[in-house]
């Protein structure tokens, strides 16, 4: 079994307590002005928002083992994903408050953020990141590097077409990519046990002939160790993991949510399996003093609140930038655009 | 067939969602091979409200919750139609549809075709459009040319509570298959605030509106505009604001795309002369392309001015400017109103 540095353990613990935190931060600032009777569509951060507190040890426990050049491809509840990754904090903030200088330039919003530095996009239809993530890892492997592809998806996508497919042909390709089914046991308002046949979801795999590991609880050293081995298969050139790590949905489905579907006890339960405190007793167990995680949760804290007042300091968008990007290289007739930071893509 | 009950006559207001759900509800009373079937549709009612309380009346095995898996059970719902049932499926964003496109416009548009009219496929899907809450390029399109451009569908486009009702009955009963888009911004949602419009009388009995019947809202003698959906009350707006400044705009709310009611666009704009035409959809190869097409095609002689008013021929941007730019308001409408007025 994999040994874990004292060092690691703390890296898990500042980026957990991030994602953690963030998730505070935006669900506060998202309901400025939508009260007292909730209106979407007021308040400084606009259209939905589905926030991932109680998702962080999957996040936290694959990406540790990626570089920049490692493409990942997250759902609609990306932010811990996105931390994890390194995604850049300030300009995803400011995408997520739909200002200039986001991500997207305010194009995007928080189910579509997009980090061509560190190879990060995430969509907002349900398993539609798995086909893309199957092309990282096509071109990675056409191209002899060792980067390899990771796709994030909640159980609640394992039954659509497009994850099917793509596990399928990641399997016969032999293609350098991770799945990464994050349970958190609800598809909006549908119990596991009414969407899916198997309720283990690592056993798909098996149909497609490929390895499936599911981690039962969502701790952050389990999923590091389980990630290690699909990920570092991947790498070594062995082909596609099916892993299914389980997590837990503090919040409703999205801001807004009245989960009058959900029993008030499995509400309770999800936040009882804390996974960070669950890490915090990890490392108090290799020595790690209560002061020493303070401090590291303290500065964590400082840079979300730093990410986020800056985000808010931002322009909004030019109207006129509406009509920009649709292409990099406009057909005539179409307003022209320079592209202000780099392609990620080919370009012409 | 319960003639078209004059809505004046009633004093009860319901929401454009109350009015969708009752039609369901009198619907699958009537008749035991109505069953309605979606993501999140029973236990929590639809989460544009679109199904809210049939669980309680119908019970899991006529209001089916299904898994995140659009081409299984819209392709389902073709094959229980064939089977002569009258399924009602839910796409709960219309941006889906790619995800099961080609159980839409393969199958379910297809058969009846193919099939000589051997077969034919009674079902109604329904799916909630439009943006104007800022979910970005993927969660507020309308999309209402892509359904009405592949033949084989009907396509209908309630605005008010009390359309909503009698094209849901007549979409139910008709043998075909029906496309119900329903606005996001007209349903009456506690989250997402409507306009006052939307919310009519409406009658407690049942009754039909047929399909190809578009629906003059306001009549007026000088600018024709014709449109649909949430943008219906948007030109109404602009239109009474335009009234104070000596301008007589007739406003044409289409109901349904296919069929299209040609007649009453072509008699409007024989009489004003002058046509705007107004679609959240995207600009280019959509519904003001064509309705400005028919009135050339049969009316040309009286046409003075045409001008269209759509959303410009981008995916729909996140942020509050970008967004309030690119979806048509009631200021743009008026600009057109005026600008083919001149």
């Amino acid at each position: 079994m994999t040994t874990i540095s004292k060092e690691k353990l703390t890296g898990f613990y500042e980026d957990m307590v991030t994602a953690r935190y963030y998730e505070e931060r935006l669900q506060e600032e998202y309901l400025v002005g939508k009260q007292p009777a909730f209106d979407i569509s007021a308040g400084p951060i606009p259209g939905e928002l589905h926030l991932a507190a109680g998702h962080e040890a999957s996040g936290i426990g694959v990406c540790h083992h990626l570089r920049d050049d490692d493409t990942v491809t997250a759902p609609h509840r990306p932010h811990h994903i996105a931390i994890a990754k390194d995604v850049d904090l300030d300009r995803m903030t400011a995408e997520i408050f739909g200002r200039e200088t986001g991500l997207s330039s305010g194009k995007g919003g928080h189910m579509h953020l997009f980090d061509p530095e560190v190879n990060f996009a995430c969509s907002g239809i349900i398993a539609q990141g798995c086909p893309p993530a199957v092309g990282a890892g096509m071109a990675a492997k056409k191209r002899g590097e060792d980067s390899v592809a990771v796709a994030f998806l909640g159980e609640g996508a394992i039954s659509q077409g497009a994850f099917l497919e793509s596990l399928n042909l990641a399997s016969v390709r032999d293609l350098p990519v991770v799945f990464v089914i994050e349970d958190n046991d609800w598809a909006i308002s549908m119990p596991k046990e009414r969407v899916t046949a198997p309720l283990d979801g690592s056993r798909r795999a098996d149909g497609f002939d490929m390895p499936g590991i599911r981690v039962d609880e969502d701790d952050v050293v389990d999923v590091y160790r389980a990630a290690d081995e699909a990920i570092g298969r991947a790498r070594d050139g062995n082909g596609p993991t099916l892993l299914e790590l389980q997590v837990h949905r503090r919040m409703g489905h999205f801001m807004g949510d009245p989960e009058t579907y959900r029993p008030e006890e499995d509400q309770e339960l999800a936040k009882e399996r804390d996974s960070i405190e669950r890490l915090k007793e990890e490392l108090r167990s290799h020595g790690v003093d209560e002061e020493t995680m303070e401090s590291i949760k303290t500065a964590a804290h400082e840079r979300v609140d730093e990410a986020i007042e800056w985000a808010k300091e931002q322009p909004k968008p030019d109207p006129d930038a509406a009509y920009e990007d649709a292409f990099v290289n406009p057909p005539s007739g179409v307003t022209d655009t320079e592209p202000e930071f780099d392609l990620a893509g080919g370009e012409d | 067939m319960t003639a078209e009950t004059h809505p004046e006559t009633v004093d009860r207001e319901l929401t454009m969602s109350r009015a969708m759900v009752e039609a369901i509800a009198d619907e699958m009373h009537e008749n035991e091979e109505v069953f309605y079937m979606g993501e999140d549709v029973a236990d929590y009612g639809g989460i544009f409200d679109s199904t809210q309380g049939l669980l309680d009346e119908f019970g899991h095995e006529r209001i089916v919750d299904v898994p995140i898996s659009e081409t299984a059970y819209l392709g389902a719902a073709v094959g229980a139609a064939q089977e002569g049932m009258r399924p009602i499926a839910e796409l709960m964003f219309v941006d889906f549809f790619g995800v099961a496109m080609d159980q839409i416009y393969n199958q379910m548009a297809k058969n009846t075709y193919m099939s000589g009219g051997a077969v034919n496929v009674p079902m109604v899907l329904t799916t909630a459009v439009g943006g104007g809450y800022n979910d970005a390029a993927q969660h507020s399109q309308t999309l209402y040319g892509t359904f009405a451009h592949l033949p084989g569908m009907k396509v209908v486009v309630p605005s008010t509570a009390y359309d909503a009702k009698g094209l849901m009955h007549n979409a139910i009963r008709d043998d075909d298959p029906v496309v119900y888009m329903f606005h996001k911004r007209l349903m009456g949602i506690g989250w997402m605030p409507a306009p006052d419009g939307p919310k009519t009388p409406v009658p407690e009995t049942d009754y039909t509106i047929p399909f190809g019947s578009a629906d003059v809202k306001r009549e007026g003698s000088d600018v024709t505009v014709v449109t649909l959906g949430l943008h219906v009350h948007r030109a109404l707006e602009a239109a009474d604001s335009l009234a104070e400044e000596g301008v007589d705009v007739e406003v044409i709310d289409l109901r349904s795309l296919v069929p299209l009611d040609t007649d009453t666009v072509l008699e409007s704009v024989r009489k004003t002369g002058r046509l705007v035409v107004v679609d959240e959809d995207y600009r280019s190869f959509g519904v003001t392309g064509e309705i400005i097409a028919t009135a050339a095609e049969d009316a040309l002689a009286d046409l003075e001015a045409v001008e269209r008013v759509a959303h410009p021929d981008v995916p729909i941007p996140y942020a509050r400017p970008l967004e309030n730019e690119t979806i048509p308001d009631v200021e743009d409408i008026a600009a057109a109103v005026e600008s083919v007025h001149r």
